[in-house]
């Protein structure tokens, strides 16, 4: 099914109910590394909720730290990974501390993965699943088990909503651009 | 330090041919196809073999198994399970993630490469014809002496004339942007990137994140091999010259059509250095024909469209970690020349390639899916590679042009699948070691 259409109703808030276990059974798309999360009106997207090893909780507020560091200071760097939105939380239960990692991006999770392993390698980001229970030792050569890992802690949606759907960053992008040109020639009509 | 003696020349040479043959074969019987591999073994040449005696050799040979042909060839199931994933699936298990729908589903493949029969391919280079056919009936007289032996399908190479350089049926000059590997001893051309570490392409060596992969075992699996995926792709090249005169009124106007499809005109020039009108001095010069980039130099594709085969192919500067997505890839062109002029004459021609990398999932998949049939590639919303993605008709191809740019709708297929496998290519140790695996027990 091609996209085009549904991109042509971005002006349209739209959700989307979606079948227990996160796939629409007669439409299963194949990735590299397995099925596809369906593509919603809220783009794709993931939510990995692990377990961390007892002990590491201030691991990941330096991580935070490092992560808003790395950002500053090359803000492309995760540009390859098509983001939209990025959210972490940590939270208890019965006791003990869980994380979540929340991502809203443009491209099914399988064609950037190893590209992430990449980043994740190269600036240090990685510290924090590596404090999560479970966690492939030896991730940074073995980008299969990452993925593996990945998929075996994210929960998908049951509901998905867009205010604009299917809208890329790319294009938010684009149209802010637009927005910039067209007033700076307003200014240069005067 | 490679491993010249033992590395199949193919990975690292090219040989200087003008026809070949392929031959895909089924073992109904494991010491039968140990026998075949046993006498075809003392004809594949090693790197070092070939570069020794290039000048007076008339034929070079390779051999490659897929994960079935393995067994078939007696290896045990523990050896089996160390391979990868998408290696023990194969390309058909794999079609749907690699665009292989609609006409070129694997049931319409032919050859008998779609099914689980296929066991092993002798890729035979000849100087000449007569070498070919030479071969040709050694290699039957061989198969008639191993038991349960059986050739599948045979595909013969053929050179499209004029042979002073490669070319495909369009006349596409071809073979203009090939990775070169740390210590083979070659230099990259301006334009092409450093040498890559030999890890990307053989197993057993450092890779460009510098660690040892994962190498199928035992050991002298591990070490001098690699993988290869197969595409036999027919081209349609009466459709092609339909659609250029359909969308150019003059001849020049139909071979700036042809230059925005593949994003260089058809003599090599790349778009990015001379966007109006074609230069084949520049395309025939490799110190000048592979020296750009898009980032700085084609941000919009103004020259070469975003969604042009060379820019999906290879990004360059507009994809994050290019030299772990680089592949090299050998082959040629099959089936008569369609005549300038002539119509379409129902006859099958094309491209039957290999491209041979370390991992197929990380590099050859990653192309199909990411770049050749990814319809958003780009922010393009509704294209595949026009040259070899997956085309029914119903995609667009969007040329950009000052003040508006060119949207072509219907695209139509100018090529289609028509075979396809993955292939494990030893060294040739491992070659002997698969030929005597009934003594190893």
């Amino acid at each position: 099914m091609s996209d085009a259409p549904k991109q042509n109703d971005w002006s349209k808030p739209a959700a989307m109910a979606i079948p227990e276990g996160g796939y629409f059974k007669d439409k299963i798309e194949q990735g590299r590394y397995g099925p596809i999360f369906p593509k919603t009106p809220a783009c794709y997207g993931f939510s990995i909720i692990a377990k961390i090893i007892p002990g590491r909780e201030p691991n990941f507020y330096e991580y935070a730290r490092n992560i808003e560091k790395a950002v500053a200071g090359q803000p492309d760097c995760l540009a390859v990974l098509k983001l939209h939105y990025l959210r972490w939380n940590l939270f208890k239960i019965k006791g003990d501390n869980y994380f979540q990692y929340m991502g809203i991006f443009d491209t099914d999770f399988d064609k950037y993965t190893e590209d992430a392993v990449a980043i994740f390698a190269a600036t240090g980001l990685n510290t924090v699943f590596e404090n999560l229970e479970g966690f492939p030792k030896d991730w940074k050569t073995n980008a299969p088990a990452f993925i593996k890992f990945v998929r075996d802690h994210h929960c998908p949606s049951f509901l998905e909503y867009g205010e604009y759907p299917y809208v890329s960053a790319e294009e938010i992008k684009k149209a802010l651009k637009l927005k910039a040109a067209f007033s700076d020639m307003l200014d240069q009509m005067q | 330090m490679l491993e010249f003696d033992d590395i199949q020349y193919i990975l690292l040479t090219r040989a200087p041919a003008i026809t070949g043959r392929y031959e895909f074969l089924s073992f109904r019987n494991a010491a039968g196809g140990r026998a075949w591999l046993a006498a075809v073994l003392e004809t594949v040449h090693s790197v070092e073999q070939a570069r020794a005696s290039v000048q007076k050799d008339n034929r070079w040979v390779s051999v490659a198994f897929t994960w079935n042909g393995l067994r078939a060839l007696g290896m045990d199931e523990a050896s089996l399970a160390t391979f990868p994933e998408e290696f023990k699936q194969g390309m058909v298990a794999r079609a749907e993630m690699l665009g292989d729908t609609g006409a070129n589903h694997p049931q319409n493949w032919v050859g008998g490469l779609a099914g689980p029969e296929l066991h092993a391919l002798v890729i035979l280079f000849a100087r000449d014809t007569q070498e070919r056919q030479r071969c040709e009936a050694e290699h039957k007289r061989l198969v008639a002496r191993c038991a349960g032996v059986e050739v599948l399908s045979s595909l013969d190479l053929e050179a499209t004339p004029p042979f002073e350089y490669a070319h495909d049926h369009f006349g596409y000059r071809d073979r203009l942007s090939q990775p070169v590997i740390e210590g083979a001893g070659e230099e990259p051309t301006p334009g092409s990137g450093g040498p890559l570490k030999p890890g990307e392409f053989i197993l057993g060596y450092p890779d460009e994140e510098g660690v040892i992969a994962n190498s199928p075992q035992p050991e002298i699996l591990a070490r001098n091999g690699s993988y290869m995926a197969y595409r036999c792709l027919q081209e349609h090249v009466g459709a092609f010259r339909d659609f250029l005169r359909e969308h150019g009124k003059t001849p020049e106007e139909q071979e700036l059509m042809a230059a925005k499809l593949m994003g260089r005109w058809r003599s090599g020039a790349p778009l990015v250095l001379t966007p109006d009108k074609d230069d084949p001095a520049l395309g025939a010069d490799p110190q000048r024909n592979n020296d750009f980039n898009y980032k700085q130099m084609d941000p919009h594709g103004y020259a070469v469209p975003l969604g042009s085969h060379i820019r999906r192919m290879n990004p360059r500067d507009t994809a994050a970690n290019m030299n772990r997505r680089r592949m090299i890839r050998r082959g040629g062109t099959y089936g008569p020349p369609l005549p300038e002029e002539a119509p379409e004459d129902g006859i099958e021609r094309g491209i039957a390639a290999f491209i041979i990398c370390a991992s197929l999932i990380r590099q050859f998949e990653f192309a199909q899916n990411v770049w050749v049939n990814d319809r958003n590639f780009h922010e393009l919303g509704n294209e595949r590679d026009p040259v070899c993605g997956n085309q029914d008709g119903t995609l667009e191809y969007k040329i950009p042009k000052r003040p508006i740019r060119k949207k072509i709708t219907g695209l139509p297929a100018f090529t289609n699948v028509r075979g396809g496998a993955y292939f494990f290519l030893p060294g040739l140790k491992a070659l002997r070691y698969l030929a005597s695996l009934g003594h190893a027990r």
